[in-house]
């Protein structure tokens, strides 16, 4: 097993607001191992961005505080240090590509200074060094005329291109892990195509470790090695990519892979929809977090959250239909296909140069 | 739902084009001399990047908008010349349901002002049946009695867009404009909006333009689909045969760019990538508008704009290398 680089151990993050504290992360712990891309999957609101912004402690504290856990870096509690030593992790060590590129962009500096600023205070690199860093990262993320792109500001470039700034922005340091909070979410299914292409390539590269946090199965499918699934603060399900889709062993993932259409979804079919919403943090519940819309729950759901439970040797999930004494369930997974069922389009691959 | 070729035409939109002006030389063609026709009780999709024009086609035909060229026929009649008797009923008939439904209710109005607002205006009902109606409407939508008095921050993404649903329906509509009506969802809430979407179709043989980015959505709910590029359709054909014979290299790269939640698939898969960027919408010159990230383009491409035309019965491409 590779080294691991990264260790959360029970991290419990809250917020006070005016209508009482909600507890947006409820005892998590995951390790991050030297390069493999994890994703994080989860809809809004189940903890997956609190989460990995406590990595680099980027929720605003207050009104934001940590009610337990740790996070060790390099034998070092992320959680208890200063701010003088976050300085020397935060984009060095451990970068950061934010949801949206159109306004995580400081829009009255050039594109090029954007990206030296993490060389700014720092001796050991020049300033001709560090712009000799900013083109050719621009150029590694597929950015055409580097040069002239550097002095441009961010209102001239479109979604794609600032979302490959963002990207050039968390690698010049060349960090040893990147933290991509939905970088794709805001794009065109084309130009999502092509930022997930280049964040792939890059990782194989250089060997970083990611962590993806995205809510798009499709795109969980087509990068991640280990997948984590959060519901409601609480990691429900985590194992290898091929485990989570094919030997799905929580019903909240499983109740996602079928509640998506698909191309394959035939138009008669109904979905399946997961019913009812998602607890409300502010009180959350005391057993399972998804036991009220889970089809599956016993009485000792709604009363005790389910251990951690050991699926496959990499594989856990927290669910009490995996106890001794439950029910044996079959929980509805993806089903694999054969190369010879599958209809696709168009077998050649085309590129084109790239053109703007 | 299934033949429609012998159907009733519900709605045709002729030569229709909406430019905004952004500077005195400067024009944005958002939808650029578009035709295509919605037959009743069928589902068209209508799909592309952002900034295709697909909203403000949708827009255009709810009158939203006046158009620079062109007209949208309703029933065989042209909807910018109606009588004033005759927009009421239009304006009746055809219903939008918006994309963010965080921003589409009035946060000042509760739910049954919302709901009941449409009903009022139209004479739909009596005030002593409204509440009844009202209530029956939220039933049907997956709602209840007791959220009739609440306001619209009070309820989770999902239940914003049912209110938005029974809205629409609060009319007794025949025709309604879905804009993006699920982008906005959790995944986990995606799928009931979308049943409902559905159900409400089968139950009052209502015909939609589906708007949406997502392909595989909109080949779950449509009978035929129109793609956009850059305010022009590439290409139009019944649902089942795109997305099986894709012939516009932009429908090809679309659909080879979905990601799909299936691992070994992905692997396995070859892709059609493309690289470059969406051109601008603004003054666009008079030629294939795809030409900058086409694998197969050439002078030809370059120098026409490629006309729709018929390519298979019920296929149309806007291609000259098909």
């Amino acid at each position: 097993m590779p080294e691991i680089i990264l260790e959360v151990k029970n991290l419990e993050f809250s917020f006070r607001t005016y209508g009482g504290v909600v507890k947006a992360v409820r005892d998590i712990s995951f390790d991050v191992r030297k390069g493999e891309l994890l994703g994080i999957v989860g809809e809004s609101g189940c903890g997956k961005s609190v989460s990995v912004q406590c990595i680099l402690r980027l929720n605003p504290e207050p009104p934001g505080f940590f009610e337990g856990g740790e996070i060790l870096y390099k034998g070092k509690d992320i959680v208890k240090m200063s701010n003088r030593e976050l300085r020397k992790i935060r984009g060095v060590e451990i970068g950061f590509i934010f949801q949206d590129p159109m306004t995580s962009l400081n829009p009255t500096m050039r594109v090029g200074k954007q990206i030296e600023e993490i060389f700014v205070g720092r001796k050991e690199v020049s300033r001709a060094e560090a712009k000799q860093k900013a083109l050719e990262i621009l150029e590694l993320v597929g950015i055409n005329e580097p040069e002239r792109r550097y002095r441009q500001y961010p209102h001239e470039l479109s979604g794609g291109m600032k979302q490959r700034v963002m990207i050039a922005i968390a690698l010049v340091g060349q960090p040893g892990i990147i933290i991509a909070d939905e970088p794709t979410t805001s794009l065109d299914v084309t130009i999502e195509a092509q930022i997930l292409d280049i964040l792939k390539e890059l990782q194989e590269k250089f060997m970083t470790s990611i962590i993806l946090i995205t809510h798009d199965l499709g795109v969980v499918a087509k990068m991640c090695d280990r997948v984590l699934v959060m519901y409601g603060g609480k990691i429900v399900e985590e194992g290898p990519v091929n485990a989570i889709f094919y030997e799905t062993a929580h019903p909240y993932t499983s109740g996602l892979i079928q509640s998506i259409a698909t191309l394959d979804t035939s138009r008669d079919e109904e979905l399946v929809p997961i019913e009812g919403t998602p607890p409300d943090l502010f009180s959350p519940p005391v057993g399972c977090p998804f036991a009220a819309r889970c089809e599956y729950a016993m009485e000792i759901c709604g009363m005790m959250m389910p251990d951690r439970t050991q699926v496959t040797p990499e594989h856990y999930s927290a669910c009490w239909l995996l106890h001794e004494y439950a029910p044996d369930v079959e929980l509805p997974a993806v089903v694999r296909t054969t190369e010879a069922e599958e209809i696709t389009p168009s077998p050649e691959q085309v590129e084109t140069e790239e053109r703007v | 739902m299934n033949n429609q070729t012998s159907r009733e035409v519900l709605l045709e939109v002729k030569d229709l084009s909406q430019y905004f002006r952004i500077s005195r030389d400067k024009v944005l063609k958002a939808v650029d001399h578009v035709n295509f026709k919605i037959h009743r009780g069928e589902t068209v999709g209508l799909v592309g990047e952002s900034g295709c024009g697909k909203s403000t086609t949708g827009r255009t035909i709810l009158k939203l908008y006046t158009p620079n060229t062109g007209n949208v026929y309703y029933r065989g009649k042209d909807v910018f010349t109606f009588t004033a008797d005759e927009d009421m009923q239009y304006r009746k008939q055809a219903q939008m349901i918006f994309q963010n439904p965080h921003s589409s209710l009035n946060p000042r109005m509760t739910v049954k002002d919302i709901v009941g607002a449409g009903m009022k205006i139209h004479n739909l009902a009596k005030s002593k049946e409204l509440d009844g109606r009202i209530e029956a409407l939220l039933r049907k939508v997956g709602l209840n009695k007791d959220h009739m008095s609440r306001f619209p921050q009070e309820f989770s993404g999902g239940q914003k867009q049912r209110i938005g649903i029974a809205r629409a329906l609060s009319v007794v509509p025949e025709f309604i404009v879905c804009d993006e009506p699920i982008s906005a969802l959790d995944v986990s809430i995606q799928a009931q909006v979308l049943n409902m979407l559905k159900k409400s179709q089968q139950d009052l043989g209502l015909t939609y333009l589906f708007i949406a980015h997502d392909l595989s959505v909109v080949k779950y709910i449509s009978d035929r689909v129109i793609v956009m590029y850059l305010g022009t359709i590439v290409e139009e054909a019944v649902s089942e045969d795109l997305y099986r014979n894709p012939l516009h290299p932009y429908t090809q790269v679309l659909l080879s760019s979905i990601p799909i939640a299936d691992p070994e698939q992905v692997r396995r898969k070859k892709r059609r990538i493309v690289s470059g960027e969406v051109a601008s919408p603004i003054t666009p010159p008079a030629i294939c508008r795809f030409v900058s990230r086409c694998p197969l383009a050439d002078q030809v491409c370059r120098e026409q704009m490629p006309p729709l035309r018929e390519v298979e019965p019920g296929h149309n491409v806007a291609c000259f290398k098909v």
